[in-house]
C-alpha cells in the first residue's frame, strides 16, 4: 500500500536532485573540455587518458568507491588539505557524494560527447579556419555547436547515472539520513527496514526520472539509439 | 600583387608537384577529377603541409619548408569557397558572414556584413538560416563570407557544381563582378569547359598532379583535345561536358 505523501521523507530526493545537479555541472565542464581535446587534439597519453576516463563504467561502483576513499579518506593528500582549509573531512558529507557521482556519471558524458565532436564534418572547421576563426572561438561558435545535441545526450546520461549512483556514494559518503542519505541509498535502506512501501515511491521516481532522460536522450540522437 | 607557388607534396602515393606564378584577376585552375586541384588549394589556404617548397603572395611568405615556416590558415587573409558551402546551420546568414568579418567592433562587423550580402544580392536572406537557403543561395552568401576577411587571395573550389545550368550562368557573372572589384589574385577551379571559357583570364593547367602550365582558356581546351572557339553544343557533342573530359582522358590510348 502507499503511504501518504506527507509521511515519506523526501529529503533523500532533494539531496539527490543537488548532488547530480552539481555532479552535472563538473562532468559537463570536464567531460565536454576532455571530449574536445580527445576528439581534435593529439598528444602522447591520449589513449591512456581515455581509457583511464572510462573506468567507471567497467570498474564495480564499490571497487570504484574503495579508491575514491583512499584518493579522498584523512589520511589522504587531497583529504587533509581538504581538512585544513574547511576544518572538517571530506569523506562522509554530501561534498563526497557529489564527487563520487561526478567520476562515477563522467565517461557518459565524455564518451558521448566525444563520439558527437568527432562526428562534426572537418570541413566546417576548416572553412572557419580559413575565415580567421580558430582556437576557442572555433570551438565554441563551430564545433561544440555543431555537437551539440549529442553533447546534450551526454549531460543527460551523466545527470541519470549521477542521480542513481549507490555504490560508489555510499562507500565514500556512507548512508547517513538527514546528511548523505541519496535517494538510491534511500530505496536500500527501506527495503532493509521492511517499509516497501516507501521503496516502491522512492524508486518510481527514480526510474521516472530515468525513463524521461532516456526519451529525451532517445529524441536527441535519433531513433537509431 | 601576385601568388608565387613551387611546391611539392605526397598524400598516399599521389605526388602533387605545382609551380607557377598567378598575377591578379580570375585565374581558372582546369583538369579532370583526381589531377590534384582540391589537393594545391588546400596547400594554399594552409590546411595541409606541402612537403617541399615554398608559397608567397608578394612579400608574405606563407610557407617555407627549408626555412620552417608555416602561416596557418587563420592568419593568411585568404577568402575560400568549398564544393560545399559549410554555413554554419545554428547561426543566421547574417551571423555566418559576420563571423568571418576580421576587424571592427561589433556594429562595424555587422554592417560589413549586410553590405557584403547586399553586393552579392542575398541581403534579403539575412535573417535566414542555411537551410532555409536554395543551393545558389546558400553560395551567395558562401561568396559574401570568402570576402569578408578582406582576403589578398580568393580560391574557389568548384563552387556551383551542384548547381543548375542557369543559376550557375548568374552566379558566373556575379563572381566576375566580385573578383573585378576586389581585384586580388583569385583561383577557380573547375572541370567545366563552359565555366572555363566564361570565366578565366587566364587559364591553369592540372594533370595527374602536375600544375604548372599557365595558358589562355582556348589554349586549355585544346591541350585536353577540345577545338578552340567550340560552342558549348559543339563540345557536348564531342563528349566533353563536365564529366566528358574524364571520359576523353579514359578513352585516350596509354602511350
Amino acid at each position: 500500500m502507499c503511504p501518504p505523501m506527507g509521511e515519506i521523507d523526501w529529503f533523500p530526493l532533494l539531496l539527490s536532485l543537488r548532488v547530480a545537479s552539481i555532479a552535472t555541472l563538473i562532468t559537463t565542464v570536464v567531460g565536454v573540455t576532455g571530449a574536445y581535446a580527445l576528439a581534435r587534439w593529439r598528444f602522447p597519453g591520449r589513449g591512456l587518458i581515455e581509457a583511464v576516463a572510462s573506468l567507471p563504467i567497467v570498474l564495480p561502483p564499490t571497487v570504484l568507491g574503495y579508491y575514491l576513499l583512499v584518493a579522498i579518506g584523512r589520511n589522504s593528500p587531497v583529504g587533509r588539505a581538504y581538512e585544513a582549509v574547511f576544518g572538517q573531512p571530506l569523506v562522509f558529507t554530501w561534498q563526497a557524494a557529489v564527487i563520487a557521482a561526478a567520476i562515477a556519471s563522467l565517461p557518459y558524458c565524455l564518451r558521448t560527447a566525444t563520439a558527437a565532436i568527432n562526428a562534426v564534418d572537418a570541413g566546417y572547421e576548416e572553412a572557419a579556419r580559413v575565415a580567421g576563426i580558430h582556437g576557442t572561438r572555433l570551438a565554441v561558435t563551430v564545433t561544440l555547436p555543431l555537437a551539440g545535441r549529442g553533447i546534450i545526450a551526454g549531460i543527460s546520461l551523466a545527470f541519470a547515472r549521477a542521480l542513481g549512483d549507490f555504490g560508489t556514494t555510499i562507500m565514500v559518503a556512507g548512508n547517513i539520513p538527514g546528511r548523505t542519505q541519496t535517494m538510491p541509498i534511500a530505496v536500500y535502506d527501506r527495503v532493509q527496514a521492511f517499509d516497501y512501501a516507501t521503496a516502491g515511491v522512492l524508486a518510481a521516481v527514480l526510474a521516472t526520472v530515468a525513463i524521461v532522460v532516456l526519451l529525451g536522450v532517445r529524441r536527441l540522437e535519433g531513433p537509431a539509439l | 600583387m601576385s601568388l608565387q607557388v613551387d611546391v611539392h607534396n605526397r598524400i598516399g602515393d599521389f605526388d602533387l608537384d605545382a609551380r607557377f606564378e598567378l598575377p591578379s584577376g580570375l585565374s581558372v585552375l582546369f583538369g579532370p577529377s583526381g589531377a590534384g586541384k582540391t589537393r594545391l588549394l588546400r596547400l594554399l589556404a594552409g590546411l595541409d603541409h606541402p612537403l617541399q617548397g615554398r608559397i608567397a603572395l608578394d612579400g608574405t611568405v606563407f610557407d617555407d619548408v627549408a626555412a620552417k615556416v608555416h602561416v596557418p590558415a587563420h592568419q593568411r587573409r585568404i577568402g575560400m569557397v568549398f564544393q560545399q558551402p559549410f554555413l554554419l546551420p545554428h547561426r543566421s546568414v547574417h551571423a555566418n558572414v559576420a563571423l568571418a568579418v576580421r576587424e571592427g567592433d561589433r556594429t562595424q562587423r555587422r554592417a560589413q556584413a549586410e553590405e557584403l550580402l547586399d553586393q552579392v544580392g542575398a541581403a534579403e536572406l539575412a535573417a535566414r538560416r542555411p537551410q532555409e537557403l536554395s543551393g545558389g543561395q546558400r553560395q551567395r552568401v558562401t561568396l559574401a563570407r570568402a570576402l569578408a576577411g578582406a582576403p589578398q587571395l580568393l580560391l574557389l573550389d568548384e563552387p556551383f557544381n551542384a548547381l543548375e545550368l542557369t543559376v550557375r550562368r548568374r552566379l558566373r557573372t556575379l563572381v566576375r563582378e566580385l573578383v573585378d572589384r576586389a581585384g586580388v589574385p583569385t583561383l577557380f577551379v573547375t572541370h567545366d569547359p563552359e565555366e572555363l571559357r566564361a570565366l578565366a583570364d587566364r587559364a591553369l593547367l592540372a594533370e595527374r598532379g602536375t600544375i604548372d602550365a599557365l595558358t589562355d582558356a582556348d589554349g586549355a581546351l585544346a591541350h585536353l583535345g577540345v577545338q578552340p572557339g567550340s560552342s558549348r553544343a559543339s563540345v557536348d557533342q564531342q563528349g566533353i561536358d563536365r564529366q566528358g573530359i574524364e571520359r576523353q582522358r579514359l578513352d585516350r590510348p596509354t602511350p
